[in-house]
């Protein structure tokens, strides 16, 4: 009953938009809104159906307005509002600002996962013939995942009017999905159907055909398992690559965590337990910038890590100078002091950030340009893992440049690779190691700035990297940045075709089992240097 | 070196942080000494923290109100620094030397594990506030938070009445908890007549952050045509990096909702939750709960920390209900002797915040009831849906182990009492 009302309204809605119904569905349309201000969900399912049933322009708005929780009622007056942007409050039935109302007698429409679904429903029904094609595009999807058999008039003028090929295709298969689920459908239109379905081939498309394949018979079941079977070969192959690109992704991250490294205990041969701290007081620092950035320009936080890339470099450099200065300085050549020293410097840092922020998390909102996937074909890319891998490679290069391009680069060098000479022609070795050290900790303090993105920021973040980025720049060869760089890549990689089988705790094991013999075997690593620096 | 490095990093926790410690000091001798032991320092400080202070919040209050037998409460802070050895040391301390009456602490199940003996050994009364996997009931030891059946079970009946889920990633942290939780939840929901195709378990280490190869599965997993949700037990820091993963891969939670057991406001503050509306919590108590007592509760702490944004959660509820119950016992027995206190407190009736009376069994749980909550976009939850009150069950009745064992500290003074065989010990196999 239900169902059949609102495809007649909405083929009325979508063709007859004439006078002549209005005054007969006014009614209806109040109605359905008093329906959201009895904060009942059962009520507002009910609203909600009605509204959309309506053939009311507003209708749209109105349950736009619910799905992103702009929606408020009054109990008293039994009215219904939208806030708009501003916070404004507009009456809901005819989108004039309403006045004389106070924000405190309002409170939101509900609602749960049930009715969320009902205003996908809803939505995708209502907008499938908008103007804005990203909402169009939308819509298809919705309508896809509800399969509302009442939307089929409304996609048929949808196809019929539609210019853009991707979102004409998208509608085509939001039919199918309805045509190929519709029982009570001719064989031969189902059949049609699901090879639309199949040519879709993703996840969803797979999920559909599963579902109608345990409920067919017949040509319909042989139909969708071929389907399903074609699929699961195509994603089969996308899965590896998939695989392939996580591998690289988790690859960029221990490679910015490790890097920093690569300069302190690759290049300078300090053993610094602290380098996890410096990560985690980069991260901080994006904390704080974009607080400040809330509180006093909103507008800017797009840009806030941008901002909080140089900054994080700047503190945490500056923190790893004055460490280098007060502490490691005095205890060049003893590995083991520099490794209890920095391992309670690691502890003092922990507790000094867990007594300033506290002890529980932070929240560090992600810019809109980091949020979100896309799909290349059957990877789903995640913005914020493909921004990472690209500031990983930027950081990769510019060190590189730094250590071959510039004065300062050629001084380390020298440095590491013959202290006295390099002291013999003039170079002030105390300088330069302070230097070194301060670009190793702000390096650190950068990749702290990218993983605020994708992991906690709390007081222990650094600790969750520390022995991975060790364990990196060990494997990969200590003194050499293109070692660091193989081996986060390949551990990365292998890391993410070992976990689809081995599972994560068993995959972690088997990594570090295997870098344990790769070590025994060559104990400098992948690449190691050669020449007499080794030696010194 | 790894191992090396492992090995030696709790032990110089500790040493770097046993200069932290709080302790009472000087103290007059017609004070109860209460003493709290949870993690100040530490992986653990994000959640104990909290509980010191609310501790610190009830014995302030109670004080307010004359104290308990005409005498002064004084709390005794300990800091255990997240070192599971170092509890029972602080412990020792706590009872021994510092002679308290009772003990309110400890977080994870190993920390608790790691007490046992010392209160068993001194005689002592321990006071647990937070959901565990079950299996167990000691006398010395009173489990204020949730068990398995006052949590996890109520949890996945709603998701298969309410949302008709049919397929289920069981996720967890590697470690006791998450690991006896899904044992307990995969008899259930065979016993249910899901079939083990349908059923698919995961664990991962401690802290893991990348998550796209498991959320990309669980995507996987729930493209079968059949409702899919996922039962979470994955431990406090690993759940921001996870929820973030969902988020990006666009799982939403109309398509697979995701329904946590160790996730609370506390955790939620640390992430934008606007990715994450509807997914869902099981507790016994949310902040946004609406009962006279809660806003009181709330009032008092936000006056208590001097800070209006610090959130209320489920833990901070359990030691709200367990420090009333042992003020009710004390004054009943008319002493702070442990046998004496032990004796009483079954029975005993105390006030919960979600507007009912819990209530502490033979068994050393608690009733409570079970509460379905829904994120909301400020971090905070929606209530969907909520049980009269549970009695905690120490042996779950889905395992093979444990389904004819009750604890009865009351008429059978036993942990582990056999129904079958009328014995005290041993398994019901």
């Amino acid at each position: 009953m239900r169902v059949r009302n609102i495809a007649a309204l909405l083929f009325l809605t979508f063709c007859l938009c004439t006078g002549l119904i209005a005054n007969a569905h006014a009614q209806s349309f109040e109605e359905a809104l008093a329906g959201f201000t009895t904060d009942e969900y059962s009520d507002t399912d009910k609203a909600i159906t009605e509204l959309a049933a309506s053939g009311n322009p507003r209708a749209a708005d109105i349950i736009g307005a619910l799905q992103d929780g702009r929606l408020y009622f009054n109990t008293d007056a039994k009215k219904v509002y939208i806030k708009d942007k501003s916070d404004v409050p507009q009456d809901a039935a005819t989108g004039t600002p309403a006045s004389g109302v106070s924000a405190d007698d309002l409170s939101p429409v509900r609602l749960n996962n049930r009715l969320r679904r009902t205003v996908d429903a809803a939505l995708g029904g209502l907008t499938l013939l908008s103007n804005d094609p990203g909402r169009r595009f939308d819509a298809a999807q919705s309508v896809f995942k509800s399969r509302e058999e009442s939307a089929l008039s409304a996609l048929d003028t949808a196809i019929g009017k539609e210019t853009d090929p991707r979102i004409k295709r998208a509608l085509m298969e939001a039919r199918a999905a309805i045509l190929a689920s519709k029982t009570d459908a001719a064989e031969n239109v189902r059949l049609g159907a699901i090879e639309t379905i199949r040519a879709r081939g993703d996840q969803d498309a797979l999920g559909l055909l599963s579902g109608i394949a345990a409920a067919s018979e017949g040509p319909l079941r042989n139909a969708a398992q071929a389907g399903i079977g074609a699929i699961q070969a195509k994603l089969a192959l996308w899965n590896n690559l998939q695989n392939v690109w996580y591998g690289l992704s988790l690859g960029s991250v221990l490679l910015l965590a490790a890097i920093g490294l690569a300069i302190t205990f690759g290049v300078m041969g300090i053993i610094n337990m602290a380098h996890g701290e410096m990560v985690m007081i980069g991260a901080y620092t994006t904390f704080v910038v974009q607080e400040y950035i809330r509180s006093h320009n909103p507008a800017l936080f797009g840009m806030s890590l941008f901002i909080a890339i140089p900054l994080a470099f700047v503190v945490t450099g500056i923190i790893g100078i004055a460490i280098e200065r007060s502490i490691i300085r005095f205890l060049y050549g003893r590995p083991l002091e520099t490794l209890l020293a920095t391992f309670g410097l690691s502890l003092i840092l922990q507790q000094a950030v867990r007594t300033i922020f506290g002890a529980n998390n932070r929240e560090v909102g992600a810019p809109a340009f980091m949020s979100g996937t896309f799909d290349f074909g059957g990877l789903a890319i995640t913005y914020g893992r493909m921004w990472i891998i690209a500031f990983a490679i930027i950081v990769f290069i510019a060190l590189q440049l730094v250590l071959r391009l510039t004065p300062f680069g050629l001084r380390m060098r020298a440095v590491t690779q013959n202290r006295r000479m390099a002291s013999a022609m003039g170079i002030d070795t105390n300088r330069i190691d302070a230097l070194a050290f301060g670009l190793g900790s702000g390096i650190a303090g950068m990749a702290g700035v990218a993983l605020s993105q994708i992991d906690n920021v709390s007081p222990n973040l650094g600790q969750s990297y520390i022995i991975d980025s060790f364990m990196v720049v060990v494997f990969g060869g200590v003194g050499n940045l293109w070692g660091t760089l193989v081996a986060a890549m390949t551990l990365g990689v292998a890391n993410k075709f070992l976990e689809p089988f081995a599972g994560a705790v068993l995959g972690k094991i088997v990594l570090l089992i295997f870098i344990i013999l790769f070590i025994q075997k060559r104990p400098r690593g992948l690449f190691a240097l050669k020449g007499r620096a080794v030696e010194a | 070196m790894l191992t090396w490095l492992r090995k030696r990093i709790p032990g110089f926790g500790a040493l770097a942080l046993a200069g932290t410690l709080l302790s009472g000091g000087a103290q007059a001798a017609d004070t109860i000494k209460v003493g709290i032991l949870h993690s100040l320092s530490g992986t653990m400080a994000i959640s104990e923290t909290t509980l010191k202070d609310v501790m610190l919040m009830l014995i302030d209050e109670q004080n307010k109100k004359g104290g308990v037998l005409g005498k002064k409460l004084e709390p005794v802070v300990v800091d255990p620094a997240s070192n599971w050895p170092l509890f029972a040391e602080k412990a020792r301390d706590l009872i021994s030397n510092q002679k308290v009456a009772v003990v309110f602490g400890c977080w994870t199940s190993v920390s608790r594990k790691s007490v046992l003996p010392v209160f068993k050994e001194l005689n002592s009364i321990l006071f647990y506030p937070v959901q565990y996997e079950g299996e167990e009931s000691e006398r010395n030891v009173f489990y204020t938070g949730a068990a398995p059946n006052q949590q996890a079970i109520p949890a996945v009946d709603y998701l298969m009445k309410e949302e008709k889920v049919k397929r289920w990633v069981l996720a967890g942290t590697d470690y006791v908890y998450p690991r006896t939780t899904n044992k307990i939840l995969e008899a259930y929901l065979k016993a249910k007549g899901v079939a083990p195709d349908d059923i698919m378990i995961n664990y991962t280490p401690f802290g893991h952050s990348d998550w796209q190869t498991i959320v990309s599965d669980i995507k996987k997993f729930g493209s079968a045509g059949k409702k899919t949700a996922v039962v979470s037990t994955i431990n406090g820091d690993a759940n921001v990096p996870f929820y973030k993963e969902l988020g990006n891969q666009g799982i939403k939670a109309t398509d697979i909702p995701v329904v946590a057991f160790s996730v609370g406001e506390e955790e939620l503050a640390g992430i934008d939750t606007k990715p994450l509306v509807g997914h869902l919590a099981a507790w016994n108590y949310f902040e946004s709960v609406k009962s006279p007592e809660n806003t009181k509760f709330i009032k008092e702490w936000h006056d208590f920390t001097k800070n209006p944004k610090r959130v209320t959660n489920d833990p901070m509820e359990a030691h709200f209900i367990g420090f009333n119950m042992w003020v009710k016992a004390v004054e009943k027995a008319g002493t702070t002797d442990a046998d004496k206190v032990i004796d009483t407190l079954p029975g005993t009736k105390a006030p919960n915040l979600t507007g009912g009376t819990s209530e502490m069994l033979p068994n050393h749980h608690i009733t409570k009831p079970v509460l379905i909550g829904e994120i909301k976009g400020d971090g905070q939850f929606d209530v969907v849906s909520k049980t009269g009150m549970v009695p905690g069950d120490a042996w779950s009745k889905y395992l093979e182990g444990s389904k004819d064992l009750i604890g009865d500290w009351k008429d059978k003074k036993c942990g582990n009492y056999n129904v079958k065989t009328n014995k005290c010990g041993g398994t019901s196999s």
